[in-house]
């Protein structure tokens, strides 16, 4: 399971990672960017015409599928749980619904070790806690270098947060994801 | 002992000491409100905050309310209340009375955006607002109206893009911090404890709203709901889910039909 955060400038770099995937790609990708409450479905169309997997926004209690990439709805958070996801109107976390820490921490406790995280740009420092979670529980956890982010205060915050962490350029992180040698989960 | 199991071992201890069973709830937003608790009475594991609950009755009653407690606010999803308003009510104007319930209602938020609605169709004094919700600490706080002034400007937006006719500042009383709903408004609701979870249909009702309560459960006990509120419903009685809800999966897909896909609304057929 890979989960991906971002905010500001996230649909960017977001769109740079999933154009890179081919249609053999097999692990569930998870995603949360920071959007406004009305957004309505735009982000989900958005990144679908940037990728050959099927992107959905997700409803209450969707199957989580291999080859599938899953988007956060707007104004609810997003919650990995049993072979499924589960959303919540729970108060926003970090002024953020959904919020990346939500979707990391549930992760954390679902999939555990056998969960990839990706922190992408980001203008606060909502994620950090969740990457923490995670790498806690013996998975991965890859940053966008700050150099090549827009907003690098959710990478750095990750960065300090997270020793393990790996920190890879955006151009080499949609590579280093689609090397064939990524074991589905 | 993994902490899933620690999860289900602490559900049924709550259910134990209070009689209100969780171990259908989702675990994920289960194990978030926990960890909250965990945290928050300077606890370190699960278990600790099992042993805590058996000799602390307060520590139980701050869980109970962490467990049960939903966030709602008034006409959220406008475009739903819009749906409601245009191709829901005026079948409801054909009837001598109109029967609603809120299931799960919490504070109260939709509640009140549902009367204001129906006043504003002409059809409030001959309908009534079944509002109900497992906790009593929310019912109370339902039935006493009053919603914190601060967030009077989202939910005045919110009701004009629902469609609202009026000004909304005539529909409540405002003090410097807070504001109570005007008491016309709240004549016609009947607020009761009911809890979705063991209990039964109570009446038929000619609509219901229950609007992100049912994705606080797992599958099982999403299926059980369903079928509580299908009974629920007159013939041609409407259901109305949250935006992110659906009725697909469910063994009653097939007996609604759809008003609108993108608002979640469903007419129960024969």
């Amino acid at each position: 399971m890979i989960v991906i955060g971002a905010s500001v400038g996230g649909v960017r770099a977001l769109s740079t990672i999933l154009s890179s995937l081919n249609k053999n790609w097999t692990e569930p990708i998870a995603v949360v960017v920071h959007r406004a409450k009305d957004s309505e479905d735009i982000l989900t169309t958005v990144l679908q015409t940037r990728s050959v997997l099927p992107v959905i926004d997700v409803v209450d209690k969707e199957p989580i599928q291999p080859g599938k990439v899953y988007v956060a709805p707007a104004d609810y958070h997003l919650l990995v749980d049993q072979g499924c996801f589960c959303l919540s109107v729970e108060n926003p976390v970090n002024f953020a619904r959904p919020s990346i820490d939500v979707l990391f921490e549930s992760a954390a406790f679902a999939v555990g070790a056998q969960t990839t995280a990706i922190v992408l740009t980001g203008s606060s420092a909502d994620g950090a806690a969740g990457a923490a979670a995670i790498a806690a529980r013996g998975g991965r956890v890859i940053v966008q270098s700050p150099e090549t982010a827009e907003s690098p205060i959710l990478p750095q915050a990750v960065i300090a947060r997270v020793p393990s962490a790996r920190v890879i350029p955006l151009a080499a992180l949609a590579s280093f994801l689609s090397e064939p040698s990524t074991p589905p989960t | 002992m993994d902490e899933n199991q620690q999860l289900t071992h602490l559900l049924e201890t709550v259910l134990e000491l209070s009689g209100l069973d969780f171990t259908n709830y989702a675990y994920s937003s289960v194990h978030r409100r926990v960890s909250h608790r965990i945290h928050s009475e300077k606890l370190a594991s699960i278990e600790e905050l099992r042993e805590k609950i058996r000799t602390h009755p307060e520590v139980l009653e701050r869980l109970l309310r962490a467990l049960t407690v939903h966030v709602t606010s008034m006409f959220r999803d406008p475009g739903f209340f819009r749906v409601l308003r245009e191709e829901v009510v005026p079948v409801w104007q054909t009837y001598p009375f109109a029967r609603i319930w809120v299931a799960g209602c919490s504070s109260g938020e939709e509640v009140y955006s549902l009367a204001i609605l129906l006043h504003e169709a002409n059809l409030y004094r001959r309908a009534r607002i079944y509002a109900t919700d497992i906790s009593e600490d929310m019912l109370a706080r339902a039935k006493a109206a009053v919603y914190p002034l601060s967030s009077m400007q989202d939910f005045t937006r919110a009701y004009h893009d629902a469609g609202g006719l009026g000004d909304f500042s005539d529909y409540y009383t405002a003090d410097r911090e807070s504001v109570i709903i005007r008491p016309f408004l709240r004549e016609n609701i009947v607020f009761a404890a009911h809890n979705l979870v063991g209990d039964t249909s109570f009446n038929e009702f000619h609509g219901i709203l229950c609007r992100n309560v049912m994705i606080y459960f797992n599958r099982t006990l999403q299926a059980r709901v369903h079928r509580l509120l299908y009974e629920s419903l007159t013939d041609f009685g409407y259901l109305g889910l949250g935006r992110s809800e659906t009725i697909r999966y469910t063994e009653q897909e097939t007996h609604y039909e759809e008003i609108s896909g993108r608002e979640r609304i469903y007419k129960k057929l024969i």
